[in-house]
C-alpha cells in the first residue's frame, strides 16, 4: 500500500503543479472569450471544448482548481478543528458541559444562516476585489461549516470517554490530558480525517452556490464550483460527455488526497 | 335486412363524425408556476389567476393577440364620445352564462360598479382611475350600457379587454365558476392542478357553425421547474410551453424541431440603467459620470449586441432599437435604429467630458479609475451571460465592471429603498401595447421612474419634455397625434439613454404535434390565445 501513496503523493503534486502553473500550460487566458466558438465540442484548440461564452474550458479548470484546492481545504480545516474543539471537548469534559455542548450544536444547526450570508452580501460594497470575496466565502465557508462534524465527533468521543480501554487507562491511573492525547485523540483522528473530506467536495459546491447571494467566486473568476455547475444542464452532460471533466477531476483529487494523506487507514 | 340498414347507416354515420371527432374533444395540458391566487376575475394580480381569467372570463373587447386590435366579443359595438369620457356598449342578445342564467346590460354594469368601488381594492380597476370623482355605470335598456369616467382615458377600450363579466348577483365577489368565457373552473387542486371545463352555454360557434370550444377541458398542471416542464412536455404530458428559455428551446429544438417555435421578437426586452438618484450613497464622482449623457451614450456604444443577441441568448434575440420592441407593431418607432457596437466612438466621446486612458485603464478628468458595478437577479442564465459579456467589452475601453448577480428581494431594496447601487440590469415585459401603460415608467414623478424615481419636479429638461409629451399623448383619443407624441418620447429616450436597451427578446415556445389550431404569437398568452379553436389530434 505504500506504493500506492507513493503514486497518489506524485499524481497529487502534479494536481498542483498544473493548477499553479496554470499561467503557463492553460492554452488561453480563463477569461477570454471566443465569440465565434461558444459551445465548441474538444478539438486541438480547445481540448475541452469552450463554455457558453467561448472561454476555453481547460484553462478555466486549471485555474479553477487553483483557487478550490486551495481555499477549499483551507475552509475544511478550519470547520474540522473547531467541530473537534467545540464537540470533541463537550463530550470528553461529560456532565452539564457535554449537554451545553449538544444543545449548541443543535440550535447552530437549526438556525438559517442564510440570513446571516445576505446580511454579509448587504455589508460588503458591491465593488469588493474577487480575491477578497473569495477569501470571505471559504472563511464564512469554515465558521459555519462546523456544526454537523462536530456532532460526529461528539458522538465518538462520548463513546470512548465510556469505552472499556479508556475506564481501564483511568483505573491505571492515567492523567485527564495523557488520556486525551494518548488514547482519545488517536482512536477520533479517522473521524475527523473522514470529515475533513466530506467537507472538502461539500464547501466547493457551496461556494457555487453562494453565487447566487452575490457571494462567493464572482465572473469572470473561474472555480471548480461554478464549473461544476454546469452540469445542472443534465440533457447536456448526455450528449457532451467532456462536461464531466470538473466533476472527474473532483472525484480524482479528493481519491489522491485520501490516498495520500490517510497513512494510518488506508496503507 | 332491416338491420342491415341500420348497420349501413350507422356506419355512415360514424364515417361522417370522424373528420369532426378527430378533431373536437380532450383535454389540453400545459403548466403554471403556481396556484391562482384567486378566481375572483377582478382581483386577479398574479400570472396564474391571468391565465385562469383569459380561459374562463368573457369581456365586451378582446385584443386580438395576432392583430393587436381591438375586437367585438360580448359588445357587439361601441363608441367613445365626450371626449374619452364616456363609452356606450351594444351587447350581443341571447348569451348565457355557464349556469345557463341570461346576459344582459345589468350584469356590464354590476361587473364596473363592483370594479370600481374602492373597497374592493382591485389593481384592474386602477387601470380605470383617472382624476377624482366617480365612475357611473348606467343600463341603455336591456342590451345597451354606458360608462361615464369623470377624466378622459386614452386608449380606453383595449382596458375592458381585462374585465371579464360576471353576473349581476355575484358581482364583485364571482369566481371563475360562473362565466362567459369557453371554460369554467370545476375542480382545484391545491399545489397539483386546476381543471376548467368547456362552458356548455358558450356563445360562439366556428365558421362552420360547430360550438366552441372544441376542447372538453383543460389542465393546468402547478409546476415551478422548467426542465421538468419541458421533460413532461416530451413524455407527451404537457401538450404547450410559452416563454422558453433558449437554453431549453435549444435542448428541445436538437430533439424535436417541429415542437419548438421562435415566433421573433416579443415585447420583452433586457435593459441596463445608471443610478442618477442624487440622495444615494455614491460618491459625488460617480454620480456625475452616471448624469453625463456622453458617458451614458459611450456606455451604449461599447456594448456589442449583437454579440449579446447571439451568445447570450443562443441567436434567439434581436438588438433592441429602443425602449419599444418592433413586436409592438402600432406603436414602435420605425425611425429608430439600434445603436451599433463602436468602442472607438465611445472613448472620443468620453474625451470630451475629460476621460483618459492611462495605460489600460480608462480615468476620470480627476484621475479615477473607471470601475462601477452592475447589479442583476442571479439565476437567470442569459442575463449572467450578458454580464460576462459586457465586461469584456467595457475592458477594451479600460472600463472595470464588477458583474454582481444578487437575489432578488436584495435588488428590490437596492433600487427601490435605499440606492445603493451603481447600474441595474433587469428585463422589462410590456404587458400593455398602449403607451399609457408606461407612464409609470416615464413620468418623473413616478415610483418607477427607475434611474431617478419620484422626483418632486423634473430634475432635466429632458425628462421635463417627456413627462409633458406623455400627458399630451394621454389627452387626446386621436390615436395617430397620440403616437406622433409617443415617437418623440421613443426618439428623446434614445438620444438620452436613461435606460439602455439591449435586447429584445424573442417569443419562443413549444406546441406538440397533437394540437391542432395552434397559430403561437408573441403576445401573450403565446401558444393558447386562440384556445377556443384548438383541438387535439387523437389519431
Amino acid at each position: 500500500m505504500k506504493r500506492v501513496r507513493w503514486i497518489a503523493i506524485g499524481l497529487l503534486g502534479l494536481v498542483f503543479l498544473g493548477a499553479l502553473g496554470a499561467s503557463f500550460i492553460a492554452p488561453a487566458s480563463y477569461e477570454k472569450q471566443f465569440r465565434e466558438d461558444p459551445d465548441h465540442p474538444p478539438s486541438r484548440q480547445y481540448p475541452l471544448g469552450t463554455d457558453d461564452l467561448g472561454r476555453d474550458r481547460l484553462s478555466r479548470l486549471l485555474y479553477g482548481m487553483r483557487i478550490s484546492l486551495l481555499l477549499a481545504p483551507a475552509a475544511a480545516l478550519i470547520a474540522t478543528l473547531l467541530a473537534a474543539i467545540i464537540g470533541g471537548a463537550g463530550a470528553y469534559a461529560g456532565g452539564m458541559w457535554d449537554q451545553f455542548t449538544r444543545a449548541f450544536i443543535d440550535l447552530f444547526l437549526s438556525l438559517p444562516w442564510l440570513f446571516l450570508l445576505l446580511t454579509v452580501r448587504a455589508v460588503l460594497p458591491l465593488n469588493i476585489p474577487a480575491v477578497a470575496s473569495v477569501a470571505i466565502t471559504f472563511v464564512l465557508l469554515g465558521t459555519l461549516g462546523w456544526a454537523a462534524s462536530a456532532r460526529v465527533v461528539s458522538a465518538a468521543v462520548r463513546e470512548m470517554r465510556n469505552s472499556e480501554f479508556v475506564l481501564q487507562a483511568r483505573a491505571a491511573g492515567c492523567g485527564r490530558w495523557r488520556l486525551l492525547f494518548a488514547h482519545v485523540l488517536p482512536n477520533v483522528r479517522p473521524i475527523l480525517l473522514a470529515q475533513f473530506w466530506i467537507s472538502v467536495p461539500l464547501f466547493i459546491l457551496t461556494e457555487a452556490n453562494l453565487g447566487m447571494l452575490g457571494l462567493g467566486v464572482t465572473e469572470p473568476l473561474p472555480s471548480w464550483g461554478n464549473l461544476l455547475r454546469e452540469l445542472e444542464n443534465y440533457s447536456a452532460f448526455a450528449s457532451s460527455p467532456w462536461l464531466w471533466a470538473p466533476l472527474v477531476s473532483l472525484f480524482v483529487v479528493v481519491s489522491l488526497f485520501q490516498f495520500a494523506l490517510g497513512e494510518g487507514e488506508y496503507a | 335486412m332491416i338491420r342491415l340498414a341500420h348497420a349501413i347507416y350507422g356506419l355512415l354515420v360514424f364515417l361522417l363524425a370522424l373528420p369532426l371527432w378527430s378533431q373536437s374533444g380532450g383535454e389540453l395540458h400545459f403548466t403554471i408556476k403556481s396556484d391562482p391566487k384567486t378566481t375572483n376575475p377582478l382581483l386577479v394580480e398574479d400570472d396564474s389567476s391571468e391565465i385562469v381569467r383569459y380561459l374562463t372570463g368573457g369581456v365586451l373587447i378582446r385584443v386580438n393577440r395576432k392583430t393587436q386590435e381591438n375586437q367585438p366579443e360580448l359588445a357587439t359595438s361601441w363608441k367613445v364620445t365626450e371626449n374619452g369620457r364616456r363609452i356606450t356598449f351594444k351587447l350581443r342578445q341571447g348569451i348565457q352564462f355557464s349556469d345557463g342564467s341570461p346576459f344582459t346590460s345589468d350584469d356590464v354594469v354590476a361587473t364596473i360598479t363592483a370594479l370600481m368601488d374602492p373597497k374592493l381594492h382591485s389593481s384592474t380597476g386602477d387601470a380605470f382611475r383617472a382624476g377624482s370623482g366617480k365612475v357611473l355605470a348606467q343600463t341603455q335598456g336591456k342590451y345597451a350600457a354606458t360608462v361615464l369616467f369623470p377624466q378622459p382615458i386614452a386608449g380606453l377600450e383595449r382596458l375592458f379587454d381585462q374585465v371579464a363579466i360576471s353576473p349581476a348577483r355575484m358581482a364583485g365577489k364571482a369566481d371563475a365558476s360562473t362565466v362567459l368565457g369557453p371554460f369554467m373552473v370545476t375542480e382545484q387542486k391545491a399545489g397539483e392542478y386546476v381543471l376548467l371545463r368547456r362552458n356548455p352555454h358558450y356563445w360562439k360557434k366556428d365558421s362552420a357553425g360547430h360550438a366552441l370550444p372544441y376542447l372538453d377541458a383543460v389542465r393546468l398542471y402547478i409546476m415551478q421547474n422548467r426542465d421538468t416542464e419541458l421533460l413532461r412536455f416530451r413524455r407527451g404530458d404537457i401538450d404547450v410551453i410559452n416563454n422558453l428559455s433558449p437554453d431549453l428551446y435549444e435542448q428541445l429544438h436538437a430533439q424535436d424541431a417541429s415542437a419548438a417555435r421562435d415566433l421573433g421578437p416579443s415585447a420583452e426586452s433586457e435593459e441596463l440603467w445608471f443610478n442618477q438618484v442624487a440622495r444615494s450613497p455614491l460618491p459625488e464622482y460617480k454620480k456625475a459620470w452616471f448624469r453625463s449623457e456622453n458617458f451614458r451614450r459611450a456606455i451604449s456604444m461599447s456594448i456589442n449586441r449583437a454579440d449579446l443577441a447571439r451568445v447570450a441568448f443562443r441567436g434567439h434575440a434581436t438588438p433592441s432599437v429602443g425602449l419599444l420592441s418592433p413586436a409592438n407593431k402600432f406603436w414602435f418607432d420605425q425611425s429608430l435604429k439600434p445603436q451599433g457596437y463602436d468602442p472607438k466612438g465611445a472613448l472620443e466621446l468620453l474625451q470630451q467630458d475629460g476621460f483618459h486612458k492611462d495605460g489600460e485603464v480608462l480615468k476620470d478628468k480627476a484621475g479615477n479609475a473607471v470601475v462601477f458595478s452592475l447589479i442583476t437577479n442571479s439565476g437567470n442564465k442569459p442575463r449572467e451571460r450578458m454580464g460576462s459579456l459586457m465586461q469584456q467589452d467595457l475592458a477594451q475601453i479600460g472600463i472595470k465592471l464588477n458583474f454582481v448577480p444578487l437575489d432578488f428581494p436584495s435588488i428590490i431594496e437596492r433600487i427601490t429603498r435605499t440606492f445603493d447601487y451603481e447600474a441595474c440590469m433587469l428585463g422589462l415585459t410590456n404587458v400593455d401595447l398602449d403607451p399609457d401603460g408606461q407612464m409609470n415608467v416615464w413620468l418623473s414623478s413616478s415610483d418607477l421612474h427607475q434611474w431617478n424615481p419620484a422626483q418632486k419636479t423634473p430634475e432635466t429638461p429632458w425628462e421635463k419634455n417627456i413627462d409633458k409629451l406623455m400627458h399630451a399623448q394621454a389627452s387626446t383619443l386621436d390615436r395617430n397625434k397620440r403616437r406622433a407624441e409617443f415617437d418623440k418620447v421613443q426618439e428623446i429616450v434614445a438620444a438620452e439613454n436613461p435606460m439602455l436597451y439591449l435586447v429584445d427578446k424573442n417569443a419562443l415556445v413549444a406546441v406538440s404535434s397533437r394540437v391542432k389550431g395552434a397559430d403561437p404569437v408573441v403576445l401573450t398568452p403565446q401558444t393558447f390565445w386562440n384556445v377556443e379553436y384548438l383541438s387535439l389530434n387523437r389519431n
